[in-house]
């Protein structure tokens, strides 16, 4: 059968991985210049234990399934989870209920290990929190990720496993015959189709209405963000967040894979309309600041690295929406995949695959016998002992040239990753973390531009920093 | 392997350092970890470098060359494109094409310069197009790339490297439409303002800020605001220019994350606190040059990774040196280096005031100076005799207003 998923975010990738176990012919379509540069880019990236979600959600039934399932995946598709843990800090006796509440949400949603500490332990475990809190709320199995990282690897497995994807194409209409999905057209050709996962994100709305689908209305909530240097990442062991509202879980601390703190989200609702606006505000990130001070109160904002929004796919059911199309035969939308997506990402794929294709749409599934599912990622050799640094360099120089002064990244990983298919300055950024330390590509920007250039015979000129046109040199300036 | 000397970092400071630290007779090793030593000097090919220490105009390759020939002369062991990862204690990891290595030391001079203070930590609201860059990367994008960064540009910050790029820029045929300063007075020296600036019709606004950048893919416009005293924009003032670049040069940051877990800061600059010998608040560690404070000028710079270079040597060679005493800095002083006072070398103070004052009175020890039309901007440079510093265990610098 043909499959066309149609977004590479966390979602469309594991699902199109999942797809390729039982080897339909799969192809992924995404509008962006790389893969996981929508919603997917821009969140707190945290594998949340899941005792947040009301039961009898989907969300509820698929985020603790989900956060186990990183285990395995994370070994599989060599990526990094980190399990930090998490605190939901309470300041007050009327928190403190609102603690004991999640916590009979986690043992009903099947969380692990949660238990309140009291105000000493919960210090000694994160000094710096703000000594007026009186509990806190633990939770072992909460993790952080590079959300991109994962969407990155399920795609390079899926298309090891025989997968196509186009990137810088999109998706702009559905043709459907007889009640049945037949073609994918998009704004550089068509692809025939069996069957359609919708897993565009922010989109998932229009590409319903392309193939006549029911669906949800998304709309998108803002979410902003600062980061702060690596060296405060000795402040903070664990996500912290606040007693959560009604509305969302508030501003949290979150200490990244490696060692940026990541402070936010706000919750800012914007018209269907404005799907495309990841601008920073002033008064967000004002808020942000007003909201850490409170639970962290000596965080240093002058360590600031940048700020930055992403946008939440929120729909009024604020539930996640995977079914298939009773109008159309063939049409699956996983749609309105807002938080926590990123940590249900895997159950999810699973869930579309043998809930809706198999038992609901009724289509008998069959194990592709040469499977494999083991990806490997791109070796960050600063993190390898010595002598095994020494080993690879011997064999390759470049292994030991450093391109990325911050971040230790060489010329072999930034090769690397552009043979994996980076060709833009955030492809190599997003893959090597090249560009992304403390001094934010100061010294390694014409460093990686050279090399990209010189790796794709392209010149200077044609490189861009992301999608589009978003050139970065002009000219030369004496020809 | 081992050295007696290492020193890190090839720039103007690094090789003064090493130069100074061969002199003495000691073993010398220099790590640079770019493809050739020279540092900043090699991107700006401008003219004004070399008139204190080569008693001549120099552009800044040629003052690099004239080190890097002295540099020749003596049995230094120069490694260029080597990165060092850790240093622990006397022990130095570095990384390179050949290899990751460990080279113990019996001292160390710390010369690795400053970085340019990045966009993302201006906070400043709206999109994340590209063409939005420090003035450092579009002097490497024109000098060393020979690309221009884009057609219009306005720039961020009057440091003295934002002046000198919207001159080169407007001489490579891009339009410059202004310089924008939040604070009320330049940022960069009186001469590039006038050189750079003035000669070229190019409008300086002060008081104002950047509030918006927009541009989905390439930038498109920046949003100007005036600032009220606590540099909060004022609503109503705001101006709208259309650029497909925007420069910042909103000032350097000594870089010193390789020491700051072990050795003392100087919070005033942000570098590696040293004495006026260079000796760190750790005794096997010296520092010079931008590392330690931002300079104006890189004949101090040299002057200065000399002395560190020489001292260096001396502790490699089991020479005891001097206890050292504080020196704190006082009213209106927002820059000092040196922090410490050693009576083996002499001293020379290097300052620069909180705010623009006409008349002032510097006050060290016994030691007073007249100074007159002081700017945050300019350095004040000040050599203090020892006999002025005698019988103190303490010292603070203090500029007072008269
Ligand atoms: C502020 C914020 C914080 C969050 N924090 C967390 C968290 O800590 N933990 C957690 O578990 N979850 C979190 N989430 C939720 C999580 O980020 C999302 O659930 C998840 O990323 C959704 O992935 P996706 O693949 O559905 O969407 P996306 O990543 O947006 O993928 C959809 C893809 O489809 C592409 N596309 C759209 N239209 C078309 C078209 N016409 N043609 C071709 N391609 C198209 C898009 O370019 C995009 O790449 C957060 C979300 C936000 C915004
Ligand atoms: C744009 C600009 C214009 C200027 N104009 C003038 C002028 O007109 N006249 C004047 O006199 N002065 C001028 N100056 C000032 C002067 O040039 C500088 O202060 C001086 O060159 C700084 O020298 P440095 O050695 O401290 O730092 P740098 O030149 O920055 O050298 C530091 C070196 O250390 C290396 N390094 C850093 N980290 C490591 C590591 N971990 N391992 C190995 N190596 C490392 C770097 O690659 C670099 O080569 C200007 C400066 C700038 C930026």
């Amino acid at each position: 059968m043909k499959g066309v998923v149609i977004g590479a975010g966390i979602v469309g990738s594991l699902i199109a991985r999942e797809l390729t176990r039982y080897g339909f012919d799969v192809s992924i379509i995404e509008k962006e210049a790389d893969i996981g540069w929508g919603v997917t880019k821009a969140n707190s990236g945290i594998v949340h234990a899941g005792y947040d979600d009301e039961p009898g959600t989907l969300r509820a039934a698929l985020c603790a399934k989900g956060n186990a399932m990183y285990e395995k995946l994370s070994k599989e598709l060599d990526f990094k989870v980190k399990r930090t843990g998490s605190f939901v800090v309470a300041f007050n006796d009327e928190e403190l209920e609102i603690l004991k509440e999640l916590i009979k949400r986690g043992e009903t949603n099947g969380v692990p290990d949660l238990k309140i500490l009291d105000r000493d332990d919960a210090l000694s475990m994160e000094p710096h929190l703000n000594p007026e809190i009186k509990y806190a709320l633990y939770a072992p199995t909460a993790g952080v990720i590079f959300p991109w990282d994962v969407a990155i690897a399920a795609v390079e497995n899926a298309t090891a496993n025989g997968a196509k994807l186009f990137l810088n194409e999109k998706v702009v209409d559905i043709e459907v015959k007889d009640g049945r999905v037949k073609k994918v057209i998009t704004d550089k050709g068509e692809h025939e189709a069996d069957l359609v996962i919708n897993a565009a994100g922010l989109y998932g709305d229009e590409i319903a209405r392309m193939a006549g689908a029911e669906h949800v209305p998304i709309h998108p909530r803002k979410g902003e963000y600062i980061i702060l240097d690596n060296k405060v990442s000795k402040m903070v062991k664990r996500v912290i967040f606040p007693t959560p509202s009604k509305k969302s879980k508030g501003i949290l601390v979150v200490p990244t894979l490696t060692g940026e703190v990541l402070l936010g989200p706000t919750a800012q609702d914007l018209p269907p309309e404005m799907k495309d606006n990841l601008s920073t505000t002033a008064e967000g990130l004002n808020f942000v600041k007003e909201k850490v001070i409170k639970l962290m109160p000596n965080l240093p904002f002058n360590k600031t690295l940048k700020t930055f929004a992403g946008l939440r796919p929120e729909s009024p059911q604020k539930d996640f929406f995977i079914k298939k199309s009773d109008k159309v035969w063939g049409f699956v939308n996983v749609i309105a995949i807002r938080s926590p997506g990123l940590t249900a990402a895997p159950a999810i794929a699973k869930y579309v695959v043998e809930k809706v294709i198999e038992e609901d749409m009724g289509i008998t599934l069959e194990k592709n016998e040469s499977f494999n599912p083991i990806r490997k990622g791109i070796t960050h050799f600063a993190d390898l002992p010595p002598e095994e640094w020494n080993e690879i360099i011997k064999k390759d120089p470049k292994a030991g040239k450093i391109i990325c002064f911050c971040n230790k990244v060489t010329e072999r990983e930034v090769i690397e990753a552009i043979k994996r298919g980076a060709r833009t300055l955030d492809g190599i950024k997003f893959r090597t973390r090249a560009m992304a330390g403390r001094c934010q590509a100061n010294f390694c920007t014409t460093r990686v531009m050279r090399v990209l250039a010189r790796e794709l015979g392209v010149d200077m000129s044609e490189i861009m920093l992301k999608s589009g046109n978003s050139w970065v040199v002009d000219g030369k300036v004496r020809r | 392997m081992r050295t007696d000397v290492l020193v890190i970092g090839g720039g103007a400071a690094g090789m003064g350092a090493a130069i100074a630290a061969a002199k003495e007779g000691v073993k010398v090793t220099l790590l640079e970890r770019e493809e050739k030593t020279g540092g900043i000097l090699n991107q700006c090919i401008h003219n004004g470098f070399g008139l204190h220490y080569f008693k001549e105009e120099l552009t800044g390759p040629e003052y690099a060359e004239r080190l890097k020939k002295i540099l020749g002369e003596y049995d230094i062991d120069v490694v260029t494109d080597s990165v060092v990862k850790v240093i622990k204690n006397k022990k130095v990891v570095t990384v390179s094409c050949d290899g990751v290595k460990e080279i113990e030391t019996s001292s160390i001079v710390f010369a690795t310069g400053a970085r340019e203070k990045p966009f993302g930590a201006l906070m400043i609201p709206g999109d994340r197009p590209s063409g939005i860059f420090t003035a450092g990367v579009v002097q490497k994008f024109i000098n060393i790339e020979n690309r221009l960064p884009g057609k219009r540009a306005l720039i961020l910050g009057s440091g003295d490297i934002g002046l000198i790029m919207a001159r080169r820029l407007t001489l490579e045929g891009v339009e410059v439409v202004g310089v924008v300063e939040r604070m009320p007075y330049p940022g960069g020296l009186a001469r590039n303002i006038r050189q750079c600036l003035e000669d070229f019709d190019i409008p300086l606004y002060l008081s104002s800020t950047v509030v918006e950048v927009r541009g989905k893919e390439r930038l498109e416009k920046v949003v100007v605001a005036k600032v009220d005293e606590a540099f909060n924009p004022i609503p109503g003032t705001e101006k709208t220019f259309k650029v497909d670049t925007l420069v910042l040069s909103a000032g350097l940051l000594p870089m010193v994350s390789l020491v700051s877990d072990f050795a003392t800061l100087n919070g005033t600059s942000g570098g590696l606190a040293t004495s006026n010998i260079g000796q760190s608040s750790v005794e096997w560690l010296f520092g010079a040059g931008n590392s330690t404070v931002v300079y104006d000028l890189v004949d101090y710079v040299t002057i200065e990774g000399e002395r560190a270079g020489k001292f260096a040597a001396l502790y490699a060679k089991g020479e005891k040196l001097s206890e050292k005493i504080p020196i704190e800095p006082g009213e209106n002083v927002r820059v000092l280096h040196p922090r410490w006072y050693s009576k083996d070398d002499g001293l020379t103070i290097y300052t620069r005031v909180s705010k623009p004052i006409e008349k002032a009175k510097l006050v060290i020890g016994n030691y007073e100076r007249t100074l007159t039309n002081l700017m945050p901007s300019e350095m004040v440079v000040l050599k203090v005799p020892a006999r002025y510093l005698e019988g103190f265990n303490k010292l603070e610098v203090s500029i007072k207003e008269v």
